[in-house]
């Protein structure tokens, strides 16, 4: 659990939402939209700093379902791909 | 300083008396923080909406009745997250707050409405809404669940802190809203908040929501379990999918298992009262325009009454139990392919019902292109308006013969191909228009999940009245206009005080003037003048054949689908449905597309377009059919 370096710390991209599967969780970074989505998405509670869960994966795959800040948001994935993160290993999450 | 607070579970006397401070107030706050169930409950039935010149945002006005009989206007704004003048809505929500509205008073003061169960997300708004410097309540919303699921927090130093009367309620219930009248008959104080956030950065924005929060000895609750469970199931890989489907054939079995008796017994009843009229008023030509002209055409409409409400009923109900956004998650990769997304769904399913509502739905569309292109494809959705049209055609032309066992016949398949052929073409001209004027390169769809709750009655029947009240004022003015002049126009020019035959009246004029347009359709004259009048609205067809042949001797005495017998041969009958499966037949839905894209251009091109399509593909339909069934 706590080798999944090969994931975490891929050398050519910093991680996305994205990258995490289903139960992992992150803190959020940085967005990479147009300003409009980004604050339509700080305003549901997408916040740098706090920590998002993936919930979810909807049929098929996409879109998934997010847990941050006390609410449910569904994201495809091509937005999520635009969110960095920082990814949690499972002992830290579960100390926060 | 005083405070009005109320502690949930008791009940505190209100002690509201004495005249009101404020006269107009505004109610404030975020989608999904119960603010229109607020409003419901504080002004019930004295309520009515409006529209905003020159914006297509839609706001309610009301009254709210103090216990001295006053009354206090309020204004519902639109569900804002921000005030962040960008979006229509915010910049809405502002220039009343500001009392730069044209058409609306500057409210004296705002009751801003907020879920207690995400207050750190919520009291951002809390502080921009502060900032403006208008008294201000701030009710801390669905405070049943937020002790339901342990979670609390302490009201008098968050009020405190934000130098505003703060309320935990639940607008559900009714708890703790006696806040709200103590607010408006209370001497205003102006507290100056301790501290209000450094507006910009989101991140200082939470942290000093959190602060706040923290100062109140906040706890939220824990996401409801059962919501998740329900998640589990209704958003799973392989069921989520399965319960998708069955919702929706669901939706459409009650519309006709349900709908249909209903309606037919609502045509009965009108049908006796048309008889017993007939009978009541002396014979003549004022018998003859009541009975024909104004009865028969604003009845053939009003029998759709009771489908229609009970679409929006249920409708009403996925939208309020929260199944309705998971159904935009599940129907968003389909809609994909199409260059739309999940949030399209929501008004395209309201559009099988009628796509006024449906357009005006739309508003749920962040992307201005996707809105534009949801618009444009709805009216080719079947609504209920299509379905007397369909209903009567195929009964009169297609023999009802078994195919799949006793109960799906040629009419069911005839009647479900007619819907699929609507939806197709939605979804080619929803490509059509994604991949070239409509393109857009940034598709964001971002659903907020509410959690699963029970739909209110008072909601959803303030809703349906809201939907009555619409149909039976179009029924009212297009539907019996048209009527009436179609009835006026079978009995000019008079020769001698006496009417002319109907093949020398001013309505056959009309329609052997346009026949050769409509003659390679394999339509006479008769169902041109039907396709004339059902431009105002689609059903008005049926009321004008039933005129046609009601004052046409040779025809007089036989049922509507017989005589129609005699205007159309096979292939010109699955012309005529084609044709109104594609053709933009609604005065309404024009009406409204105008006013929602804020020009005539879309509601133009849409009408050109579906015009065009429809009547190319009646003729296709035409020849085709010539070819097999004669």
């Amino acid at each position: 659990m706590v080798f999944n370096f090969m994931k975490v710390l891929r050398k050519d991209k910093n991680p996305t939402l994205c990258d995490l599967a289903v139960g992992e969780s992150g803190i959020l970074e940085d967005f990479d939209m147009p300003q409009t989505t980004a604050e339509h998405l700080m305003n549901l509670g997408f916040v740098p700093g706090l920590e998002v869960l993936v919930a979810r994966s909807g049929p098929g795959g996409n879109p998934r379902v997010y847990r941050v800040d006390g609410t449910e948001v569904a994201l495809r994935r091509d937005l999520s791909r635009c969110i960095g993160v920082r990814p949690l290993r499972d002992a830290e999450a579960e100390m926060r | 300083m005083s405070v009005p607070v109320s502690i949930p579970g008791t009940l505190l006397k209100s002690k509201a008396s004495g005249s009101a401070v404020y006269k107009t107030v505004a109610v404030v706050g975020p989608p999904n923080a119960g603010k229109t169930t607020l409003f419901n409950r504080l002004t019930g039935l004295r309520q009515r909406v409006g529209n905003f010149p020159g914006v297509t945002v839609e706001h309610h006005t009301g009254s709210f009745r103090l216990s001295s009989g006053e009354e206090v206007s309020l204004i519902d704004l639109p569900g804002v997250y921000s005030l962040n003048p960008k979006s229509e809505d915010e910049k809405v929500t502002i220039d009343v707050l500001n009392g730069e509205m044209p058409g609306a008073e500057r409210p004296d003061a705002i009751i801003l409405v907020l879920d207690s169960n995400n207050l750190n997300r919520h009291l951002v708004l809390a502080g921009r809404v502060i900032a403006l410097g208008l008294p201000t309540l701030v009710l801390l919303n669905m405070a049943d669940e937020l002790h339901k699921q342990g979670g609390r927090i302490d009201v008098l130093p968050l009020a405190r802190q934000l130098g505003t009367p703060v309320a935990l309620v639940s607008a559900a219930t009714g708890d703790g809203l006696q806040a709200v009248a103590n607010f408006l008959v209370a001497t205003p104080q102006t507290p100056e908040p301790l501290e209000l956030p450094i507006f910009g950065d989101p991140r200082h924005c939470r942290e000093w929501a959190v602060r706040m929060g923290s100062k109140a000895d906040y706890r939220r609750g824990a996401t409801p379990e059962w919501t998740r469970r329900l998640d589990s199931i209704f958003l799973h890989k392989l069921w989520g999918g399965v319960i998708f489907s069955v919702v929706i054939v669901a939706v459409f079995q009650t519309i006709f298992s349900v709908g249909q008796p209903a309606s037919d017994l609502l045509q009965k009843v009108l049908d006796h009262v048309g008889i017993q009229l007939a009978n009541a008023l002396p014979s003549g030509l004022l018998n003859s325009l009541v009975v024909n002209g104004v009865w028969k055409g604003a009845g053939s409409v009003l029998v759709f009454l009771p489908q229609i409400l009970l679409l929006f009923l249920v409708i009403g109900i996925l939208e309020d139990s929260g199944y309705l956004a998971r159904a935009a998650v599940i129907s968003d990769k389909v809609m994909a392919k199409v260059g739309l997304n999940g949030k399209s769904f929501i008004p395209l399913l309201s559009a099988y019902g009628c796509a006024v509502p449906a357009i005006m739905a739309t508003r749920t569309i962040e992307n201005k292109r996707d809105r534009i292109a949801t618009i444009l494809i709805a009216p080719f959705m079947t609504c209920s308006a299509r379905l007397p049209v369909y209903t009567m055609v195929i009964a009169a032309f297609i023999p009802n013969r078994p195919v799949l066992g006793p109960m799906v016949g040629t009419r069911a398949i005839a009647m479900l191909s007619l819907y699929v052929l609507g939806f197709a073409m939605a979804v080619a001209t929803a490509r059509a228009l994604k991949s070239s004027i409509l393109r857009s390169r940034d598709v964001a769809f971002i659903m907020e999940l509410p959690p699963y709750r029970w739909p209110l009655w008072k909601s959803l029947s303030l809703r349906l009245m809201d939907r009555a009240k619409a149909f039976l004022f179009r029924a009212g003015t297009v539907i019996l206009g048209v009527s009436i002049l179609l009835w006026a126009l079978t009995y000019l020019p008079m020769h001698n005080g006496q009417p002319p035959a109907i093949a020398d009246s001013a309505i056959s004029k009309i329609g052997h003037f346009i026949e050769p347009a409509i003659r390679p359709l394999g339509f006479n004259w008769k169902i041109g003048v039907g396709l004339l009048s059902s431009f105002a609205a689609r059903e008005v067809i049926i009321a004008t054949m039933g005129t046609l042949h009601g004052v046409d001797p040779e025809s007089h005495a036989m049922a509507l689908q017989e005589a129609l017998k005699s205007d159309l041969s096979p292939a010109g009958a699955i012309a005529l449905l084609v044709f109104f499966a594609f053709a933009m037949q609604c005065m309404s839905t024009m009406a409204v597309v105008q006013r929602e894209t804020n020009s005539w251009k879309w509601p133009i091109l849409q009408f050109l377009y579906m015009t065009t399509v429809a009547y190319v593909a009646a003729f296709v339909a035409y020849r085709i059919t010539l070819l097999y069934w004669n």
